[in-house]
C-alpha cells in the first residue's frame, strides 16, 4: 500500500450564522435558527448555551479518511451535506474550526468553471492570467497552450474578449485551462455538469486520464453514473457526517437509500440562478414532496410553480427524466418544439405545465426541473431533486416489466399482424 | 502540507510569497492591462492626472499663496512630490478594497492573499514610470539638471511601494471585516494629502511636537526622498528617518495580522 497523498482526521468546519452567506443552503439552514431564537427569546426562558450553540452550524464534522496517492474518491451526498466545505477545507480556501488534514503534494482545486478569468481580458491572455491563477507556472502554461486551446474549441476567437462569449464557450475555455494543471492532487467539484453532453464526456476522459496517469482526484458530482465511471471508491456525506466509505457502488446505494426516506421538499433542493425570479412554491402532482408516486400504468405529471418576477419574462417548466443513476431517458421543454409561452409582466406568477408520460415500466426514476425562459436560460434548476417510482402495469400474465430486469424505461405498443 | 484548525501565530508567510512571484506578476499585469481598456484616453490618463495637478497646484498654491518651493520652479517642486504621492494614494485607494473586489477567486481558489493588495500597489509603478518622463520633460523645460543623488532613485521607488504596501496590507484586511474602511478611503486620501509635503516644502511646518507628529505620517519620509534625489533639496533626514520607521512597523504589523486573519476571509465573503 502506498503512503496516503491525503490523511484526513476529525476534520469539522463551523460557520457562524449570517456571517456566511455565499452558499444558499447555510442561509436557508441559518433562518430555523433564527426563529428558534427568536421564539425562545419570547418565551423568557432565554437559554445562554443553547443560544450560543444556536448561532453555529456545523458544515462538516468529525471527518475521517485516507486516500491513497494515485485514486480518485468520489465524494457523494445531496445539497448542503458538506461537500463543498469539505473541498474548501482541503484546498485550504478556509480553516477548520478542529481536526487536521495532512495533503501531501500540490494542491489544484477546480470548484467553478473560469475561476480567475477577467471579462475583460482576451481569451489568450485569461489562459495565462487563469493558469497562474490556479497554479500553474508560466512555463507549464506555455508548454500545454496548444493543448488547451484545442480542447476548448474556440481557437478563432482567441484574441475576442470573454465578455463576447458565449456561456459555452466560456465554460469550455475555464474547463480546459483547470483539466490541464499538472498538480499531484485534484480537487473537482460538480464542474462536470457544464457545457453540452459532447462536452461533458469529453471533460470526464480528461478526469479519467488524469486518474489514469498516477494523479490523486477528489470528485464530487450528483451524477452517480460519472461517479461510477470515476471512482472505485467513494464516501457518502449526509449532514455534515460521513456516514459511508467504501467502493462507489456500495456509496451509491447507500446515497440512493439516503434520498429514499425522501421528506424533503422539492423547492429544497433548488438553486436560484437569475435573482430576478423568486419562487414561492413548487409543486409536482399537488404535493411539495421530493417523492412522487405513480401507480397506473399511463400517468401524468402535473407541475405547478408560483412567485415573483421582477423583470416582464417568459417562464417555462423543463422536466428531465432520467434513470437512478443520472442517465437521461427523456425531456420535455416547452418552447423548442412550440412557439412557447406568452411573455408575462413583471409581478406575481403562477405556471402549471402537464407532461403526459408513456407507459412505464415499473422503477426507480429521479426528476429534475428547471424553470426556464422557454429557451436556454435557466431561472432555477433542481437537479435530480424528485425521486419518481412507477408501479408499471401489470402484464397479461399478472406480472410487470421492471426497470432493473432490463425492460428498459418505457413500454411501446406495437401490434403484430400474423401470417401464413 | 498540514492543514489544521491552529491560526498561525508567528512568521509573515513571507516564503511562500517569494514563491508565488510569478503569480504576482500576473495580476499586476492584469491590473495595468484591465484599468485602461474601454477608456478614450487610455495611458494618457497617467500623463494628464500629474499634469493638471500640477497646473492647479501651480496657480493656486504658487502664484495666488506663493508658498516657497525651496528654491525651484513651483511646478518642478510640486511634480517632483506628486509622482510618489500619487504611487501611494492609488496603491491604498485600490489595494484597500482589493481584496473584496478578488471576493469571486478568494473563495474558490488558494494562493497567499497578500499578492492581490501588494499587486495593487505594484500596477501603480507602471503608472509612475510614465508620468517620470512628464516630469524629464517638464525639468528640462525648466533647465533643472539633476544631481549625482539621481541614482538613488531606484531606492527611492522602492521605498515608495514599501509604504504603499504596509497602509494598503492593514486596509484591505480590515476592509474585508469592515466595509467602512471603503467609504474612508477617499476621503483618507484627501486628507493624507494636506498633511504631507506635496504641494508645499516640509520647512514651512513649525519645528517643535506639531512637527514631530507630522513626520510620523508614513507619505513625509516617501515624498521628502524622492525630491532630495531628483531635486537636491535637503529632505531632513531626521524626519525622513522618523518616517520611515513609522513605515516600517506598519508594515510589519500589518503583514502579520494579513498573515494571521487570511484563512478566513473566505468565510466573511
Amino acid at each position: 500500500m502506498s503512503e496516503p497523498s491525503i490523511r484526513v482526521r476529525e476534520l469539522g468546519k463551523r460557520y457562524r450564522i449570517g456571517a456566511q452567506v455565499n452558499t444558499y443552503r447555510t442561509l436557508r439552514d441559518a433562518i430555523p435558527g433564527g426563529l428558534s431564537r427568536l421564539v425562545r427569546g419570547f418565551a423568557g426562558r432565554a437559554d445562554r448555551d443553547a443560544r450560543r450553540a444556536s448561532r453555529f452550524i456545523w458544515a462538516i464534522r468529525d471527518v475521517g479518511f485516507d486516500l491513497e496517492a494515485g485514486k480518485t474518491l468520489g465524494i457523494i451526498g445531496r445539497n448542503g451535506s458538506g461537500k463543498s466545505t469539505l473541498l474548501k477545507l482541503l484546498s485550504r480556501i478556509t480553516r477548520p474550526t478542529e481536526g487536521w488534514a495532512e495533503v501531501r503534494g500540490r494542491v489544484g482545486s477546480l470548484l467553478e468553471v473560469g475561476t480567475g478569468f477577467h471579462v475583460e481580458l482576451t481569451g489568450r491572455e485569461n489562459i495565462y492570467l487563469a493558469g497562474a491563477i490556479l497554479g500553474m507556472t508560466r512555463a507549464e502554461i506555455s508548454r500545454r497552450f496548444d493543448e488547451i486551446v484545442a480542447f476548448s474549441e474556440v481557437g478563432r476567437f482567441l484574441d475576442t474578449q470573454v465578455k463576447h462569449y458565449s456561456s459555452g464557450m466560456y465554460v469550455r475555455l475555464g474547463f480546459a485551462v483547470a483539466a490541464h494543471l499538472e498538480t499531484e492532487i485534484l480537487i473537482v467539484d460538480e464542474v462536470l455538469a457544464v457545457g453540452d453532453a459532447g462536452f461533458q464526456r469529453k471533460c470526464l476522459g480528461k478526469m479519467k486520464d488524469a486518474a489514469e496517469t498516477g494523479r490523486t482526484v477528489l470528485f464530487v458530482s450528483h451524477n452517480m453514473a460519472f461517479v461510477r465511471q470515476l471512482c472505485a471508491r467513494a464516501l457518502v456525506l449526509h449532514e455534515g457526517r460521513l456516514v459511508h466509505e467504501g467502493n462507489a457502488g456500495e456509496c451509491i446505494d447507500v446515497y440512493l437509500n439516503l434520498n429514499r426516506g425522501g421528506g424533503a421538499r422539492i423547492i429544497d433542493h433548488g438553486r436560484q440562478l437569475d435573482p430576478s425570479v423568486v419562487l414561492n412554491a413548487i409543486r409536482v402532482n399537488r404535493g411539495d414532496s421530493d417523492v412522487v408516486h405513480l401507480a397506473g400504468p399511463d400517468a401524468a405529471l402535473v407541475i405547478e410553480a408560483e412567485g415573483t418576477l421582477g423583470r416582464p419574462a417568459k417562464v417555462a417548466i423543463e422536466v428531465r427524466l432520467t434513470d437512478i443513476e443520472g442517465i437521461p431517458l427523456a425531456i420535455a421543454s416547452p418552447g423548442h418544439y412550440d412557439s412557447g409561452p406568452a411573455l408575462l409582466g413583471a409581478g406575481p406568477f403562477r405556471v402549471r405545465v402537464e407532461v403526459r408520460l408513456p407507459r412505464m415500466t415499473k422503477g426507480e426514476y429521479m426528476l429534475s426541473l428547471a424553470i426556464t425562459d422557454a429557451g436556454r436560460a435557466k431561472y432555477w434548476e433542481f437537479p435530480a431533486a424528485l425521486r419518481l417510482s412507477t408501479e408499471g402495469a401489470p402484464t397479461v400474465t399478472g406480472g410487470v416489466m421492471e426497470y432493473r430486469q432490463g425492460a428498459g424505461a418505457f413500454v411501446l405498443d406495437s401490434k403484430g399482424t400474423p401470417s401464413q | 502540507m498540514l492543514i489544521t484548525s491552529h491560526r498561525r501565530w508567528y512568521g509573515l508567510g513571507l516564503a511562500e510569497l517569494w514563491a508565488c512571484r510569478e503569480l504576482l506578476g500576473f495580476l499586476v499585469w492584469r491590473d495595468v492591462k484591465v484599468r485602461y481598456k474601454q477608456t478614450l484616453l487610455g495611458v494618457g490618463w497617467v500623463v494628464l492626472q500629474p499634469l493638471v495637478a500640477t497646473v492647479v497646484f501651480s496657480l493656486l498654491l504658487g502664484r495666488v499663496a506663493k508658498l516657497p518651493s525651496a528654491g525651484f520652479s513651483y511646478p518642478v517642486f510640486v511634480l517632483a512630490g506628486l509622482l510618489p504621492w500619487q504611487l501611494f494614494s492609488s496603491g491604498i485607494t485600490r489595494g484597500g478594497p482589493s481584496l473584496v473586489t478578488a471576493a469571486s477567486v478568494i473563495t474558490r481558489v488558494y494562493f497567499p492573499r497578500l499578492l492581490i493588495p501588494v499587486a495593487a500597489v505594484l500596477s501603480g509603478v507602471v503608472d509612475l514610470l510614465v508620468a517620470a518622463i512628464v516630469l524629464g520633460c517638464v525639468m528640462a523645460w525648466y533647465h533643472v539638471v539633476p544631481g549625482p543623488q539621481i541614482w538613488a532613485l531606484p531606492l527611492a521607488l522602492g521605498y515608495a511601494i514599501f509604504a504603499a504596501a504596509a497602509v494598503a496590507t492593514w486596509l484591505s484586511a480590515l476592509n474585508v471585516y469592515y466595509r467602512d474602511v471603503q467609504q474612508a478611503l477617499p476621503f483618507l486620501a484627501q486628507v493624507l494629502l494636506f498633511v504631507s509635503p506635496v504641494a508645499y516644502s516640509a520647512d514651512v511646518v513649525p519645528v517643535g511636537t506639531f512637527r514631530l507628529v507630522y513626520t510620523l505620517n508614513p507619505v513625509t519620509g516617501v515624498v521628502q526622498f524622492f525630491r532630495w534625489c531628483i531635486l537636491g533639496i535637503d529632505p531632513g533626514w531626521p524626519m525622513v528617518l522618523r518616517s520611515a520607521a513609522v513605515c516600517a512597523v506598519l508594515f510589519v504589523s500589518g503583514v502579520a495580522l494579513f498573515h494571521w486573519v487570511e484563512d478566513t476571509f473566505a468565510d466573511v465573503m
